[in-house]
């Protein structure tokens, strides 16, 4: 009898969760398929079914193009760095020593602070006339105080700027997620090294990186997605800025769907993010399912 | 081949932590299977790290074959370690686990390949080199952990409770394997272990510890026949040393060594004592009777018999019965100090 | 001999460096939100200056623009309102579903669990646009109802995710000793095993609520008067005053809006890394 029972209860308890997330995110996600293929403005009614006609004026933009190509350097540049920079911490973090717990606070703030504010501080701090970079540049005569460098205002430069906060502000989560790799190696292991001859550099490459990888990868695979589908360092730095030069997919899908109005061609804008998501999706079941088999 | 000494050696950790070494002097003899065997928290493991240079003492020196290598990495000292968790390395196969050190030390990939076969060929185990750790067997990858650990032809074998994650019936016949494996290749061992069966039947000769001090060093028989201390008579033997109390001295008995009278010869000087049998348990073999003593110098003090089940000799439950130890079997402890005293005369 | 010293100092020093380098560069600007807020504007924008330190005695004239004459008060207010009606809507529905994941689906319970869980890789810009038509049209465009009822969206799969770990946990004897003992499984469910999560329901709570506070672009999407915002896009977007920043009011915003969450973020951390690295920590 309890049998009969439970067999209602689990769907009771599971399906309202699924039918709002089904709701909020399975609707809309198939919409933005339909949105793409239709004519849909703002404030328009009725739906016209135009092909890919939105798929070929945006590959015939120019400045799609670009964003299309900034979005995949933005992702990866700031992706390496991220992988380079959290490695070397976690590698000094991984120690005991005193003070760990506040310098682990202070190295978490880029993440925990709302991005939005983050980007906003160094917006100050990259500011045309009162950077405080460009000062300490001025002071140490690397540059001319009315030639300095505009942080956010040249091409070149405010797209290493947005990687570099991008990366700021991803540093952290990659760092402690690591660190959970590597705290998670049993200390018998590096000492059985340590003992049959390996120093520390054959430590650190042949055991302890190849047996964190299946972690790193969980830390690259989040981090390439809430690079590549995020707008909001871009958005609050450069707008995407000079001259589109910072603009990225959903920066441009933003502008264009939302205010541009045009929410067919942002929807098929936003469409391009859909590969590399699918393309993440499965690389994390594969590693999910191997995780268990193994 | 190298001999170990330590002098004076200590280690000290914060409050609170256990397993600390106070002021160990130890040498081993050439080729020889050195036991440290204690409680947990007794410092055993903490020596044997310190040893293998995994942990640095507070004070004290480590000569191994004859060179001082206190300030000496791990990989310096050339020795071998086997873990109680064996700490394979997961992400290689076992080959690539045995040739691991050979690798260290950059050996040419011919000669590595050959040793690595010869290891594995020893511990019987060529057929796994393709396979990586989480396929095996405990047993397989104890040996696995022990080819790792001969491949280089150390001069000194550092083990760890190797034996501990295997189940009872494998522990028994990997312990053998192990003693058989260590006189073939005659290179000196120190092995730690909880398990007095363990130290007894592998060890020439077995250090107790306790509470990070060497509380006796001597064969099994010695250690086992002749303790030394109150310690090493109640940590060695199941059930323990009878250690009874009287006339400022402690007496320590055997439980083996207390027979019904009946059974010692009659010239046999002996210690009688009034044994009111409690209960019995019967454990195949033999059987072990609990009881408490009556009148004479330890009025009232329990004490265990352990005798052949061969015995016919039956102890009805809450009877008094005649038993003795004989004289030579009595072990005279100091009051104050625990220590082993001259035998003396009991009232 | 000395190796072994030499060694230890190299290491030290390449400890210590590493550490201060990252330390100064990941906490820098929030050094300087903290200083840029108490200086006086002519202290502020005078290049002769030090800007590392005070040329001029601190003042409180940002915080107090910042609280009398901005929607600042009016913003966190917002945030901290969608903030528990987001928790409430969360724990409602993400306890139960975890719960029933976790134990009485069997091998569709992981499968949809997995499901859940990528949902939460789908990014808000890609949502973004068909969602303005569905917030358009269930009428609250332009109100904070409007991001309170989409950002469960990725909250619960996020939550249902870490709880169900949680749960996982739990030893299943003590359902069963409890339903023995004449519980029915609701019952156990209510009385044994949420009591005994309160610690793993509390770090959903927490992470729930960072996650409201630091979502940018559905706000940003979904509402456009000032009045309505929440604070991440409140101080970026609306304290700027036509192409004016007020920047002391603006970094004394931005400290005050992040320090807490920072804060309570830190007390939870391990939990939430636990939830990413499911599975392959091994």
């Amino acid at each position: 009898m309890s049998g009969v029972r439970q067999r209602w209860l689990g769907p009771a308890m599971f399906l309202p969760a699924v039918l709002y997330v089904v709701a909020l995110v399975g609707v809309p996600f198939v919409l933005a398929f339909f949105y793409s293929v239709g004519d849909v403005k703002v404030g328009s009614v009725g739906y016209h079914f135009v092909g890919f006609r939105n798929f070929t004026s945006v590959l015939q933009n120019p400045t799609f193009l670009r964003a299309l190509r900034n979005s995949f350097v933005f992702t990866v540049a700031s992706q390496i760095l991220v992988l380079v920079g959290a490695n070397l911490l976690a590698l000094v973090l991984k120690n005991a020593f005193r003070g760990r717990r506040f310098v682990r606070f202070l190295i978490l703030l880029p993440w925990v602070a709302p991005v939005s504010i983050g980007s906003i501080g160094w917006k100050w701090i990259l500011d045309s006339l009162y950077s405080v970079i460009n000062w300490v540049l001025v002071r140490l005569h690397l540059v001319k105080e009315f030639s300095a460098p505009m942080w956010l205002g040249e091409p070149k430069l405010a797209m290493m700027s947005v990687i570099l906060v991008h990366t700021w502000h991803m540093l952290p989560f990659a760092t402690v997620i690591i660190l959970a790799g590597w705290t998670a190696i049993p200390k018998d292991i590096p000492e059985a090294a340590a003992v049959d001859g390996a120093g520390f550099f054959r430590r650190m490459f042949q055991i302890e990186l190849p047996m964190m990888l299946p972690i790193i990868n969980v830390a690259v695979l989040f981090g390439v997605i809430f690079t590549f589908t995020d707008m909001t360092v871009i958005y609050i730095l450069t707008r995407g800025g000079p001259y589109d030069t910072t603009q990225v997919l959903p920066s441009l899908a933003f502008f264009t769907g939302i205010l541009g109005s045009d929410l067919a061609e942002g929807a098929a804008i936003s469409i391009f993010l859909v590969p590399l998501l699918v393309a993440v999706a499965w690389l994390m079941l594969r590693s999910a399912h191997r995780a268990e088999v193994v | 081949m190298a001999v170990v000494q330590t002098r004076g050696l200590t280690k000290l950790f914060a409050k609170g932590q256990v397993g600390a070494v106070v002021d160990v002097d130890l040498e081993s003899r050439e080729g020889e299977f050195l036991v440290l065997l204690g409680p947990s928290g007794s410092g055993k493991t903490t020596l044997l790290r310190m040893i293998a240079g995994l942990e640095e003492p507070t004070s004290g020196e480590i000569w191994i074959g004859g060179v001082l290598v206190n300030d000496l990495t791990p990989r310096q000292r050339r020795i071998a370690m086997v873990f109680q968790s064996y700490a394979l390395y997961p992400h290689l196969t076992v080959l690539g686990n045995i040739e691991f050190p050979l690798k260290a030390r950059r050996m040419p990939k011919e000669e590595r390949r050959r040793k690595a076969q010869w290891a594995a060929d020893l511990l019987g185990i060529g057929r796994l080199l393709g396979r990586k750790p989480r396929e095996l067997s405990g047993g397989e990858r104890q040996r696995v952990a022990l080819a790792r650990a001969i491949v280089r032809e150390p001069s000194l074998f550092l083990l760890d409770e190797p034996l501990s994650n295997l189940d009872a019936k494998l522990r028994a016949s990997a312990r053998e394997e192990l003693e058989q494996f260590q006189k073939k290749i005659g290179t000196t061992t120190i092995y730690v272990t909880h398990d007095q069966v363990e130290a007894m039947a592998m060890g020439d000769r077995v250090v107790v510890m306790n509470q990070g001090a060497v509380r006796q060093i001597g064969t099994p028989a010695d250690v086992y026949d002749e303790p030394q201390d109150t310690f090493v008579a109640a940590f060695l033997g199941s059930p323990p040393m009878n250690l009874l109390e009287a006339a400022g001295v402690i007496v320590g008995f055997r439980p083996e060594h207390f027979h019904p009278s009946a059974a010692l010869p009659a010239d046999e000087p002996v210690l009688k004592l009034a044994f009111r049998a409690k209960h019995e348990e019967y454990l195949g073999a033999e059987r072990i009777l609990y009881g408490v003593l009556e009148g004479g110098p330890f009025d009232g003090e329990k004490a265990v018999a352990r005798m052949s089940s061969t015995l016919a000799a039956r102890f009805a439950p809450d009877v008094v019965h005649d038993f003795a130890v004989a004289k030579k079997d009595l072990k005279f402890f100091d009051r104050e100090k625990e220590t082993r005293t001259e035998p003396r005369a009991l009232a | 001999m000395a190796g072994v010293r030499a060694r230890q100092l190299a290491f030290r020093t390449f400890h210590w460096t590493v550490l201060a380098v990252f330390s100064v560069l990941l906490a820098f600007p929030f050094y300087w939100m903290l200083i840029t807020s108490f200086k006086r504007t002519g202290d502020l924008y005078d290049l002769r200056n030090n800007p590392f330190v005070f040329n001029q005695k601190p003042t409180l004239e940002h915080l107090r623009l910042l609280v009398n004459e901005t929607l600042f008060l009016r913003w966190l207010g917002n945030t901290a309102f969608a903030g528990l009606v987001v928790v409430a809507i969360t724990l409602l529905l993400a306890v139960p579903a975890a719960y029933a994941l976790a134990r009485l689906t069997g091998r569709w319970g992981g499968r949809i669990g997995i499901a859940i869980f990528l949902t939460y890789l789908v990014p808000p810009t890609l949502l973004f646009i068909p969602l303005s038509r569905i917030v358009a049209w269930l009428n609250l465009q332009d109100t904070l109802w409007a991001v309170i009822v989409v950002y469960p969206s990725f909250t619960i799969p996020f939550s249902t995710w870490l709880l169900m770990g949680f749960f996982k946990s739990i030893p299943p004897e003590l359902e069963d000793a409890a339903m023995v003992d004449g519980l029915t499984r609701f019952q156990a469910f209510l009385k044994l095993v949420i009591p005994i999560s309160l610690s793993g329901i509390l770090t959903v709570v927490i992470f729930t609520f960072t996650l409201v506070t630091q979502e940018f672009v559905y706000a940003l999407t979904f509402i456009s008067s000032a009045s309505h915002q929440t604070v991440g896009v409140g101080v970026p977007i609306y304290l700027v005053r036509g192409d004016v920043y007020y920047w002391g009011s603006l970094m004394a915003a931005c400290l005050i809006a992040s320090l807490p969450i920072a804060v309570l973020y830190n007390l939870f951390l391990d939990r939430f890394i636990a939830g990413f690295t499911v599975g392959s920590v091994k």
